[in-house]
């Protein structure tokens, strides 16, 4: 597999790492245990187009956020974190 | 005797008759050519029989000419070069090969083990799950030894291999597999556009069946285009054309597995070159110009020596001017089989007779008959006789009813053709089958490939020239280039006509796979009990699951399954196809990758000096990390080691713990980052200060601990244990990148920046002062617990000191950059030699560390919380940290969980183990009364016994009762006793000195 990181082109999947589903948000400070609970432990295991965390630690060390259909693992696009890269988002 | 090559024909041929080649059959002396395989050598020797059958021991001959072989394995060389099952058809002769059959014993004309042909009945599919269901202890004892002598093939060198294999990257806009007609047309037309070209031929030669089948190419012979268009490739400024290599995976993202065997012609590698390469190609197109695989059809004693494919039998006359039979009979089903009759002819064999299932044989191939002067029979071939000498006779069931017998020493069958669908179909593709040509032919292909010629049912010449060059110049506009691919070669296309015909019914074993073993009697009892599923029936009788992965047999085995479920062919379906399309050793995969090199190895700055020390060392990860310093006269490591703590806890020592990771963490929002991934407040550290630090997974387990130090307003010196460096690093960008977006602060590893030494004992000052410039004040007052700021060494550089003690003892971490590690640790033992400085490992780094009740890596087990460890009372209320919900949660916080403890053997001569499990003093020990385990141990100087930590069930709670250790793993029992885990200055005095 190949995918083309958004700072360093295209490179091979021996230098990322998956985490997995990039759609959970950590809840906020206040959220109750059950939201966390979801947070930490409630994945889509999703057959087709996923959004999806993965590692560029043999490169730029920039997490992505991949769209990859696990089916076919064809990659429709690839973005940086938030705050990959940049300082600061919005400063 | 060497030198007579009594079946080799006096001309023609593409082997070099001026070098001649002697090698070793089973200890027999043969001579062959250069251009020669061992199989063909064999052939030009007349020699038939080479091996014996995987279960029934049966004699086989040579079946194919090329990878598909299922027969002719032999075992490759000898001593630690010797390779198994290597294919006598792809293996190139050289001088002095040395070649041996498989499966057979004591010889290969006297093969004892043939009287398991005499228990067949039992060998029957199934065999396996009917036979040795019970007992079960009997499998390993009795069962898998005997079928392993029995059956099998060939037996593995037992030693190292000697050579060296590699692995290379490659890319190219469009990747060509096969160099067929259809492959260098399609190189050609990319080459010309200017494509980046990479063609890749497993034979050693190019041409494909143009080597064997001749034929005329715009106007010229077959062997005069090839020429042509190798010469013009060869001068294109970017195609690259691999001999030797086979494409043998497709995988994600346009990227091919490829396998080149460098140096597999030779006795052995030339110095400093590999014996194969593992190539990874990144391709933007892939053309497959594979090929097809003449297919078998199955008849009572189809695998007697001497019954070969068709289109094998004409390689070998044509291309290798040697003669596997003098009198040949053909069996075919199409119109290709009898080019082999042609060829024999015009190599001047005899043909006894050709049988043809068709019923309309054309008026041409009549009048070759009747001019060759032998018999057109309309018919199947029901029966061969002969044995390990050869065919000697073949019966013939005439359409009508009548029989027929014909004598041959030969027996060409052909049944069709099969396309190549491997690579097309590897991700997860299934091929759809195609009636004109019985045969299954790739319905579509993974993304940027496409296949063309007989890998894509086009059987035909001017057919292969003409989509292999459409597919060439598509793929070089597809990836972008742009240049003219000029004229097509141009080629007729041969007559074509088949009457499917896969199983002749008859008396005797027919097989299906070679290989297995399978017989067609196989797939029909596998039908009668029921595993009709094409995926069942592969694994129900083992069809299709040897070396050559089916590529004769798989076809004909679901034809039969077919007819006898009365299904047609391609409702029957065909299994999965995966790579790799032809065995590949491990050593390639493997590359330079073994041995030392298996992983990289990381080194400490003082590494060397400690190895000139003598020093022991342990691999952490991928550290060499010194674990104790042997002197002489000391009788064993507990010896070396207890010195060593002596050493600190009197005097002074020093350890490198460059190991541990190191992270700068800067950025106004430095602070209130550390906040949120630590349980304890970093925003609130004073600049000159360091702190332990304590970080949870976000389920509430512990992750990892360390000190943090802030060096400067914006600027924490971040430290990880040594096993997580990497994953710290990796978690702290997600949160910093992922989870807290907002923050304005920046991540950089420095592991590697700095070398780090612990330096502990009383006399710690002493040696420092030495070594740091006099101005810096070290002092109590000056430079207290737990401080830390940048300081000037004598000479000038720059050095951050640490006032942290993992040992207990008054103590300091002092860290300059990498390159002057070594010359401060000579510095260190120079200057600490009056006060006797002792370089310690990390077995004596661990001893303190259990005598103070640190935790460490069996206690961060993953599964502690850090109430658990004793450091609950770390975990802020006021901030919200990477965590802390699932902290909170019931089951973490129940007053019964496995806490950390110290435990001591009541007895204090009996030695400690860890991992025995804690129960109740007087009980029998069970799963229902297990309390905890021990995780950590030592032989403490201090203490003169041996102590440990352990995680047991409301430990703190149980100070002072003596509980069971039980050990089963080493049958040990004892008594031990809870107690503080701090069993050195627990009031911490002798740290703060």
């Amino acid at each position: 597999m190949r995918i083309v990181c958004p700072f360093c082109g295209e490179r091979e999947l021996g230098e990322f790492t998956y985490l997995g589903d990039a759609k959970p948000q950590r809840p906020a400070a206040d959220a109750s245990e059950d939201a966390v609970y979801d947070y930490v432990y409630l994945r889509d295991n999703i057959a087709g187009v996923m959004s999806e965390h993965w590692y560029h630690g043999g490169g730029c060390r920039s997490w992505l956020k991949i769209t990859r259909n696990t089916l076919t693992h064809e990659i429709s696009t690839v973005e940086p974190a938030a705050g990959a890269g940049a300082a600061k988002v919005g400063a | 005797m060497a030198g007579v090559q009594a079946n080799r024909l006096a001309n023609g041929g593409l082997i070099d008759r001026l070098v001649s080649l002697n090698f070793r059959f089973d200890g027999k002396s043969f001579s062959g050519f250069q251009g020669d395989t061992l199989a063909s050598a064999l052939v030009a020797n007349g020699v038939k029989l080479v091996g014996r059958s995987f279960k029934y021991h049966r004699p086989r001959g040579i079946l194919t000419a090329g990878s598909e072989e299922p027969n002719a394995l032999v075992e490759l060389r000898s001593g630690a070069r010797c390779e198994p099952n290597t294919k006598a058809t792809t293996a190139e002769l050289y001088e002095g090969l040395e070649a041996a059959s498989q499966n057979r014993w004591p010889s290969l004309r006297h093969d004892l083990m043939a009287v398991n042909q005499l228990f067949a009945p039992i060998f029957v599919a199934g065999f396996y799950y009917k036979t040795f269901m019970w007992p079960a202890k009997f499998w390993e004892a009795i069962y898998e030894p005997a079928i392993r002598r029995a059956a099998g093939l060939g037996r593995a060198a037992g030693i190292a291999d000697p050579d060296h294999y590699d692995k290379a990257w490659a890319h190219c806009d469009v990747l060509i597999a096969g160099s067929g007609p259809a492959g260098l047309a399609a190189a050609l037309a990319a080459g010309r556009s200017g494509a980046r070209v990479i063609l890749c031929e497993e034979d050693f030669a190019l041409g494909g069946r143009l080597l064997s089948d001749g034929g005329t190419i715009d106007g010229m012979p077959a062997a005069e285009w090839i020429s042509r268009t190798l010469t013009e490739l060869v001068a294109l400024p970017d195609v690259r054309i691999m001999t030797r290599t086979t494409l043998f995976g497709v995988y994600d993202g346009g990227t091919y597995g490829a396998l080149e065997r460098v140096n597999d012609h030779l006795p052995s590698p030339p110095e400093h070159q590999v014996r194969q390469r593992l190539w990874r190609i990144v391709a933007k197109r892939c053309v497959v110009a594979a090929g097809a695989i003449e297919r078998p059809i199955v008849f009572a004693g189809n695998d007697t020596p001497g019954v070969m494919m068709a289109s094998a039998m004409r390689t070998y006359v044509a291309r290798y001017a040697a003669t596997p039979a003098r009198r040949i009979a053909l069996f075919t089903n199409n119109e290709d089989g009898w080019r082999t009759v042609e060829t024999a002819l015009g190599a001047g064999l005899q043909v006894a007779a050709v049988v043809d299932a068709r019923p309309d044989v054309s008026p041409a191939h009549r009048s070759l008959a009747s001019k060759g002067g032998f018999p057109v029979l309309n018919g199947s071939v029901s029966a061969v006789d002969g044995g390990k000498d050869g065919v000697s006779k073949i019966s013939v069931s005439l359409t009508g009813g009548a029989r027929a017998e014909v004598e041959a020493d030969g027996l060409a069958v052909s049944g069709g053709w099969n396309p190549a669908v491997g690579l097309t179909s590897y991700h997860r593709g299934r091929p759809k089958w195609q009636d004109n040509i019985a045969a299954f032919v790739p319905d579509g292909a993974p993304p940027g490939m496409v296949a063309v010629g007989a890998a894509n049912g086009a059987f035909t010449l001017g057919a292969c020239l003409s989509q292999g060059f459409a597919a060439g110049a598509q793929a070089a506009r597809d990836a972008g280039r742009s240049g003219k691919a000029g004229s097509v070669p141009v080629a007729a296309d041969e007559a074509f006509s088949l009457t499917p015909l896969w199983h002749v019914a008859g008396k005797g074993k027919a097989f299906v796979d070679q290989q297995h073993d399978v017989t067609a009697s196989d797939i029909e009892l596998a039908q009668r009990e029921g595993f009709e599923s094409v995926e069942h029936l592969k694994r129900y009788t083992t069809l299709g699951m040897a070396t050559d992965q089916g590529k004769t047999s798989n076809v004909a085995g679901l034809a039969i399954m077919a007819a006898v479920t009365g299904k047609s062919i391609p409702e029957t379906g065909t299994t999965i196809y995966r790579p790799p399309y032809v065995p590949v050793a491990i050593g390639a995969f493997a590359g330079h990758h073994r041995d030392e090199n298996f992983h990289a190895t990381r080194l400490t700055p003082s590494h060397h000096w400690a190895a000139e020390q003598g020093a022991i060392f342990v691999d952490t990860g991928l550290w060499k990390r010194a674990q104790w310093y042997p002197r002489a006269g000391e009788k064993d490591w507990l010896e070396s080691v207890t010195r060593e703590v002596k050493a600190v806890r009197s005097g002074v020592g020093f350890c490198d713990v460059s190991t541990l990771g190191k992270i700068d963490v800067h950025g106004p929002d430095a602070g209130a980052f550390l906040d949120r991934v630590y349980i304890n407040t970093f925003s609130n550290l004073a600049v000159g200060k360091a702190r332990y630090g304590l970080m949870l997974r976000e389920d509430g387990m512990v992750y990892d601990d360390g000190t943090t130090s802030r060096l400067a307003e914006e600027q924490y010196f971040l430290t990880t244990t040594t096993a997580k460096a990497g994953p710290v690093m990796q978690h702290l960008e997600f949160c910093r990148q992922v989870l807290f977006p907002e923050l304005d602060v920046q991540l950089t590893s420095v592991s590697d920046q700095w070398a780090q030494f612990s330096i502990a004992g009383p006399k710690t000052r002493d040696l420092l002062r030495e070594i740091v410039d006099p101005a810096e004040d070290l002092s109590n007052e000056g430079f207290p617990f737990m401080g830390a700021r940048e300081v000037a060494l004598r000479g000038g550089i720059k050095a951050r000191l640490f006032r942290i003690s993992f040992s207990g003892e008054m103590a300091f971490e002092i860290s300059v950059p990498a390159r002057h590690g070594d010359a401060l640790v000579r510095n260190l033992m120079q200057a600490g030699a009056p006060f006797g400085v002792t370089p310690y490992g990390t077995e004596a780094l661990s001893v303190m560390r259990i005598e103070k009740g640190h935790v460490a890596g069996p206690e961060l087990s993953g599964t502690t919380t850090a109430a658990d460890l004793g450091l609950g009372k770390m975990m802020s209320t006021k901030k919200d940290f990477v965590g802390r919900v699932m902290a909170g949660r019931e089951a973490l916080v129940a007053a019964d969980r496995q806490v950390v403890v110290g435990i001591k053997p009541t007895d204090k001569a009996s030695r400690l183990r860890s991992g025995a499990h804690v129960i109740p003093k007087s009980e029998i020990p069970g799963p229902g009364n297990d309390q905890g385990y021990v995780t950590s141990v030592c032989f403490s100087p201090t203490l003169d016994q041996w102590i440990g930590l352990g995680l047991v069930e409301r430990g703190r709670e149980r100070i002072g009762e003596i509980v069971h250790a039980h050990d089963p793993l080493r049958g040990e029992d004892y008594d031990v006793e809870l107690c503080n885990p701090v069993f050195y200055d627990p009031d911490g005095g002798r740290q703060r000195g």
